[in-house]
């Protein structure tokens, strides 16, 4: 394994270590979505999808 | 509180929030822009991947440590454009490498990016819905393609480097929209943190959209 990957690997680890008291906090402290407010969400999400395939098809 | 004085305030937090959609929408143009030329920098003097390595722990680096001490004052300017600068610079070697590979990927990427953070912003824009409680979902999400990513770079599995790359792109979605509606909903006041929150969003979207389509084209 060359030292790119451990580099990455480390700069990755650090990463998940230093956002893991945001991440707690967040999970935490957000506030609950109704189902109208998910489904806002779901169906960009589903266009983004959607949209993803097209360009791998088109490549 | 009389009528007229909450009207006056409304329209003053109105006018706040506008103003900082504006900066931050300006200076997102900016940064892209700056951090093309850099990353067009990095590709014609052949950076490595230490090289673009090393550039991303510096701009991650100051990003966590130094620019929110500086976001609130005119020194997060510069410090905005190094990061970005930085991180442009740090895409150099992929972009090299998927140019030589087929330069209508990294052409097809762009525009697929630049599509979707359009449509993603426009619609948390318009629709102005408050996405706020999607954030422990979305750190959650954050949490487990890094993860992934952090695994698979041991055990370097084709399907989870697809696996990776898409959740990266529907997380990143996600915090377009969260960081899109904390501005809009007063969350968000810093149009320097904005920017950068929105730059990682679009710059992470693009390097994972990147591998998708070059995974899926059949050249590498």
């Amino acid at each position: 394994m060359d030292w790119v990957k451990i580099g990455s690997a480390l700069f990755l680890a650090a990463m998940l270590i230093f956002l893991f008291p945001r991440a707690k906090h967040a999970v935490q402290n957000s506030p609950k979505g109704s189902a109208s407010d998910w489904m806002g969400f779901v169906l960009p999400m589903a266009a983004v999808v959607l949209f993803i395939i097209v360009l791998i098809a088109l490549v | 509180m009389q009528p007229n004085t909450a009207i006056a305030r409304s329209q003053t937090a109105i006018f706040e929030t506008n103003k900082v959609i504006r900066n931050t929408y300006i200076l997102l143009s900016m940064t892209l822009l700056f951090s093309a030329v850099t990353a067009f920098v990095g590709v014609v003097t052949g950076a490595s991947f230490g090289m673009a390595l090393v550039a991303n722990i510096v701009a991650i680096v100051v990003l966590w440590f130094v620019l929110p001490r500086t976001a609130n004052s005119a020194t997060g300017i510069p410090v905005i454009f190094a990061i970005t600068g930085l991180l442009g610079y740090g895409l150099g070697p992929v972009l090299s490498h998927y140019l030589a590979m087929n330069p209508s990927i990294v052409m097809t990427a762009l525009g697929g990016t630049g599509a979707i953070f359009l449509a993603l912003s426009g619609y948390a824009l318009t629709t102005r819905k408050d996405f706020s409680f999607m954030g422990g979902f979305l750190m959650v999400g954050l949490f487990v393609v890094l993860g992934a990513a952090l695994l698979n770079i041991f055990l370097a599995w084709p399907a989870l480097f697809l696996a990776v790359n898409a959740g990266i792109i529907l997380v990143m979605s996600g915090l377009i929209l969260w960081e899109t509606s904390q501005v809009i909903h007063g969350g968000e006041t810093n149009y320097i943190m904005a920017t950068a929150g929105l730059f990682l969003s679009i710059l992470n979207m693009f390097q994972a959209l990147l591998h998708l389509l070059g995974a899926f084209s059949g050249d590498d």
